[in-house]
């Protein structure tokens, strides 16, 4: 068991370590470096640009500058922002934090209820409540993050003045102040990945409602209540949980655009900033933060699944 | 490749006909649309700021003046060339590796699985994000960027579908025969998944869409002023409060595009009867 969990846990650090080369060699096969990036293609020639390139070690070897942003990144340095000239992880951290707390609610408040919701329509197959909620979820699924985004400040900022459109607070206020400036990032997040795992609880509720056990507990005279609650969801919400772990780590892409459409000052939108700076170290390090996230959130899944069902305890990871 | 029979099951549901009727639709106007625009697409006019939608400019006008009727025919354009030729580029390559895996098998096919996994494991949009820091905006940046990235479920899908028949006798038969693995890829293996590839491009493709629409909206995908339905929403999120419309109909296009291209290729799953092929793998 213990060596499972370890194994797991290799398997999970070899990907960060694969996560962090393919960011690295993103950024080096591409035409220019930091240092055109950073002067303009005009100014980036003869010595001003030799000096960066010293400066900023970029005229070692390739592998030599992998192992020192590698070493650096081990002991949480992540070099310094081009752009905004201050240590990374001074930029990176209060906003993950705020991601973290946006993740955080979207996820604590959508996925009981899509859970509950799955199981209730599933229950009541192919009646009108189940048509209109799975058509919904249909919906919301094939919706992009920056549509929702768009239509809930109409509706629910604009038309109905419910809560304020866009959050104004700062990077640094407090976690509540974030939190309660708008519910409607959380509620856009918590909307797209509510439909997966909706269709996907329905969908397995179904299937296990059809096993031979089910028929003979219904034929053993079990009451229907006991025939739900004790027989049809554990059987059936089981295998649905690394696949919810999955589909929040995939909530991370959303992160990304529902940030930027509620300028909710979080990890996403230091991205897309970054980007638009063209501030390469600053973009490396959020691309690998990203990747480590999605490999803890993952990890964390497939521990939490071993620990709910002891039939993948003994399946070789 | 895909016969009249199979046409008349999926238009005979409703929302299979549904589905395909919107594609259609959604084609045609973007291949015929330059021939009937009303407006300048592109023209900007300080009089005609925000106009409710009227006769002459039936959808409105936008903060430049623009008539948004001409700007949402042509705002798809860029972004289907966009996803159909890096749709392409996702079947090809996560056709042939999938395929290829799925014969070789073994260490290699094993190994190569926990790269995969470990590549699929950074969320697309940063990958794009990555290489559009250095290499600035623009379609030809974003092709192979994108094709390599949404290929990589295309690897997953293909070899999943493949390993159902690496073992049947007929492979067995042409390695006896001493066919070359490029020749049992192409004769015996690619003819039983193409229905299920057809369809997986299909999703592919409404993907693309969305990843390329979102890009857009960040600025990071279709330049302005091209018109474009991801920039059309952007631009004008601002002035929501007094002019709805501008950002409801291209919202109202691009959703009509993903619904309709995701209820055709369900139907064509089902009358295909890949359908059941394609959940197993995505599960």
């Amino acid at each position: 068991m213990l060596g499972l969990i370890l194994r797991r846990m290799a398997t999970g650090w070899i990907t960060v370590v694969i996560v962090a080369v393919v960011v690295f060699i993103g950024v080096e096969v591409m035409p220019g470096d930091a240092c055109t990036a950073m002067l303009g293609r005009d100014a980036a020639r003869g010595d001003v640009l030799e000096n960066c390139r010293d400066r900023m070690g970029l005229n070692r070897p390739p592998v030599e500058r992998f192992v020192a942003w590698a070493g650096d990144l081990a002991q949480f340095d992540l070099g310094v922002s081009m752009k905004r000239e201050r240590p990374i992880a001074d930029i990176v951290g209060p906003r993950l934090r705020n991601t973290l707390i946006l993740a955080a609610a979207a996820a604590l408040a959508g996925v009981p209820l899509a859970i509950g919701l799955g199981v209730m329509v599933a229950l009541r197959r192919e009646r009108p409540f189940d048509i209109i909620v799975s058509t919904t979820a249909l919906v919301a699924m094939t919706m992009p993050e920056f549509v929702a985004a768009a239509l809930l400040i109409l509706i629910f900022a604009i038309w109905l003045g419910w809560s304020a459109g866009v959050v104004t607070a700062a990077y640094d206020a407090p976690a509540l102040a974030l939190l309660f400036a708008t519910p409607l990032p959380a509620v856009t997040l918590a909307l797209v990945y509510m439909a997966h795992i909706l269709r996907m609880v329905r969908s397995s509720v179904i299937d296990t409602a059809g096993a031979d056990y089910i028929l003979m507990a219904r034929m053993k005279g079990v009451p229907e209540r006991q025939i739900v609650l004790r027989h049809l969801l554990p059987n059936a919400i089981l295998p649905t949980i690394p696949v919810i772990g999955l589909t929040l780590a995939w909530l991370l892409s959303g992160v990304v655009i529902v940030e930027s459409a509620f300028n909710y000052p979080g990890l996403g939108r230091l991205a897309v900033n970054a980007v638009a700076d063209r501030d390469l170290p600053l973009v490396q390090a959020t691309a690998l933060i990203f990747g480590l996230i999605y490999v803890s959130m993952t990890l964390i899944a497939d521990l939490i699944a071993m620990a709910l069902n002891p039939r993948l305890r003994t399946r070789r990871l | 490749m895909i016969g009249a029979p199979i046409l008349r099951v999926v238009l005979s549901k409703p929302s299979g006909a549904i589905g395909v009727t919107l594609v259609v639709g959604h084609v045609m106007l973007a291949v015929l649309s330059p021939l009937v625009l009303p407006h300048d697409p592109i023209a900007q006019s300080a009089d005609l700021i925000l106009q409710m939608p009227s006769l002459s400019y039936p959808f409105g006008t936008d903060r430049l003046g623009r008539d948004i009727l001409s700007r949402v025919m042509l705002g798809g354009r860029s972004a289907m060339l966009i996803a159909t030729l890096a749709t392409l580029v996702a079947m090809v390559w996560g056709t042939v590796v999938g395929l290829l895996l799925a014969l070789i098998g073994g260490r290699i096919d094993t190994h190569m699985m926990r790269i995969v996994d470990a590549l699929s494991s950074i969320p697309g949009i940063l990958i794009v994000m990555i290489f559009v820091a250095a290499l600035g905006v623009g379609a030809a940046a974003l092709i192979p960027i994108l094709g390599y990235s949404y290929g990589l479920s295309v690897v997953y899908i293909a070899r999943a579908a493949a390993l159902d028949f690496v073992a049947r006798d007929f492979v067995l038969a042409a390695q006896a025969r001493g066919e070359a693995r490029s020749t049992i890829l192409i004769r015996e293996i690619l003819p039983n998944v193409r229905d299920t590839l057809a369809v997986q491009g299909a999703m592919q493709w409404s993907w693309l869409m969305l990843g390329i629409t979102s890009l857009s909206f960040l600025g990071l995908g279709v330049a302005p002023p091209t018109p474009d339905w991801g920039l059309m929403i952007a631009d004008a999120r601002g002035v929501m409060p007094t002019a709805p419309w501008a950002v409801l109909w291209p919202m109202a296009m691009l959703s009509t595009l993903i619904v309709g291209v995701n209820l055709a290729a369900d139907a064509f799953a089902k009358a295909l009867g890949v359908d059941q092929q394609l959940r197993t793998v995505a599960a």
